[in-house]
């Protein structure tokens, strides 16, 4: 038995594989070891290593960059599952030093400080995946003609208001729906509308859906806001500041993990909501004035 | 075949699995609880993290019973992370990581290194008629054979598929890469 072709490795095939392992999964905003650990044992699927959770982020203000390598470091030789990292939107050298401390996928994300008011990274001169950011379909298939191998829907990270989250993923499926029924001659106009590739939209208008896996993202505080982006089709949940600003974070994000798989189901539902304690307190999206909203970062 | 082949659906690419089965023209179903693994004639362990799929079949307690089944006789087919869950020995696991067992292999969790060594490749597979295009991913590999029969093994001598009596697991990913022939194996030889 042997192989009669190369092995190939940094392939779109095996970028997007790796989401499609994470589906149905959990993964978690993490600043030390010690809380990559408890994420890991609780049962997330990967955790994402940085230096502040967004709500510290948002309070302390600044600009936010990329982590040190040493905590990004710290944090691969604690767990054994998946780790990510962000780099700043269009930060090209930040992405390289990610690439190059093994991680293994960065976000290129909006709840840092953008470095590029103009392009985003081109991912395709990459070996690691990437994760970008989107609020509505045009967005996610720019994101994708990038290079980019998994969308989230952004959602309002740092604030436990998950009223952004539910606009952004219900905008993208609704979006989808719209284009699957369109005829094909109004696909040429929908390309246009949407800012894509008109291929790429083409493509998506016949299968009705991305072609890479979509998690969500930004305010996700509780089993029962997991669950309800889950019912409403999320291929799985990021939760930031969620987890670790709140009163029992063992418990709530085991609850987490139990809510996403068990996402249909009340009775399991029900039951994992008892007993957290306190949930992070919290920030009304409404009550943030709009040049401090993360979501809007990215074009 | 009466029952419908069940797979684990607690986390990871199960729907990649219900749609070769559904390309395949056989029935499958997702399994999340005890009652639902009694109705099925096999039972596929999809990619995923094994850590998550582990705990998970704890908490919901399907841990000993799908250890039971396998142990009586239940064709089962594990890939990647069900690779994992049907090996007797792990090394590279968390502190305390139980495993469904049945294989009498070893098999090293993360073993090509983290995901810049992941990869894609053609390899001839035991069983079935045609090269399979496989993709690792974050893959494992199995390390001590024993007792199971080698399916697969890279050019350099790494397997990377075995089987044991009603038991068939895979290091890489067939379901992701539009390869039906190891399915086609799996019912072909070991549910009937």
């Amino acid at each position: 038995m042997s192989s009669n072709s190369e092995a190939k490795t940094g392939t779109p095939l095996v970028k997007r594989g790796l989401a499609e392992m994470l589906k149905g999964g959990v993964i978690m905003d993490v600043v030390t070891p010690d809380q990559a650990k408890i994420a890991e044992d609780a049962g997330a699927v990967a955790v994402m290593a940085l230096e502040r959770v967004p709500a510290d982020i948002r309070s302390q203000g600044g600009v936010a960059r990329m982590s040190d390598p040493d905590m990004i470091d710290g944090i691969i030789k604690a767990v054994s599952i998946p780790v990510m990292a962000k780099a700043r939107i269009g930060h090209f050298v930040e992405a390289q030093i990610i690439q190059q401390l093994g991680v293994d996928y960065i976000d290129e994300s909006e709840v840092l400080s953008p470095a590029d008011f103009v392009n985003h990274i081109d991912k395709w001169q990459f070996k690691v995946p990437f994760v970008c950011g989107a609020t509505n379909l045009g967005e996610a298939l720019r994101r994708i003609t990038e290079g980019a191998a998994m969308i989230r829907s952004k959602g309002e990270a740092g604030t436990g208001d998950v009223s952004e989250a539910m606009k952004h993923i219900r905008t993208i499926n609704g979006e989808l729906r719209a284009l699957a029924a369109k005829s094909h001659d109004e696909l040429y106009v929908a390309a246009k509308e949407l800012q894509a590739p008109y291929e790429l939209v083409l493509e998506v208008a016949k299968t009705g859906k991305l072609p890479v896996v979509m998690f969500v993202a930004g305010g996700i505080a509780t089993p029962a806001d997991a669950a309800l982006m889950m019912q409403l089709g999320a291929d799985g949940v990021f939760v930031g500041s969620g987890i670790f600003k709140s009163g029992n974070p063992m418990e709530r994000a085991k609850a987490i993990v139990k809510a996403t798989t068990f996402f249909n189901d009340p009775e399991v539902l029900a039951q994992v909501s008892r007993g957290l304690g306190e949930a992070m307190v919290g920030i009304n999206v409404s009550d943030i004035p709009a040049p401090h909203r993360l979501a809007d970062r990215g074009w | 075949m009466s029952l419908p082949i069940g797979v684990l659906a607690l986390q990871g690419d199960f729907r990649e699995h219900l749609q070769v089965f559904s390309r395949l023209g056989v029935d499958a179903v997702s399994v999340r609880t005890a009652k639902e693994l009694g109705g099925v004639s096999g039972l596929v362990i999809p990619g995923g993290e094994s850590t998550t799929i582990g705990k998970l079949a704890t908490i919901f307690e399907l841990f000993s019973p799908i250890k039971a089944a396998i142990a009586n006789g239940l064709p089962t087919f594990g890939t990647c992370a069900g690779l994992i869950m049907l090996a007797d020995q792990i090394t590279g696991g968390i502190e305390g990581q139980e495993t469904f067992g049945g294989l009498d292999v070893t098999v090293s969790r993360n073993a090509f290194g983290n995901q810049l060594d992941s990869f894609e490749a053609d390899i001839k597979f035991k069983g079935v008629d045609h090269d399979v295009h496989a993709a690792f991913i974050r893959a494992p590999v199995i390390t001590e054979v024993r007792t199971s029969e080698i399916r697969a093994e890279l050019p350099d001598g790494r397997v990377v598929a075995v089987s044991q009596g009603n038991i068939l697991g895979i290091s890489f990913h067939p379901e992701v890469t539009g390869e039906d022939g190891v399915h086609e194996l799996f019912l072909r030889e070991f549910v009937k």
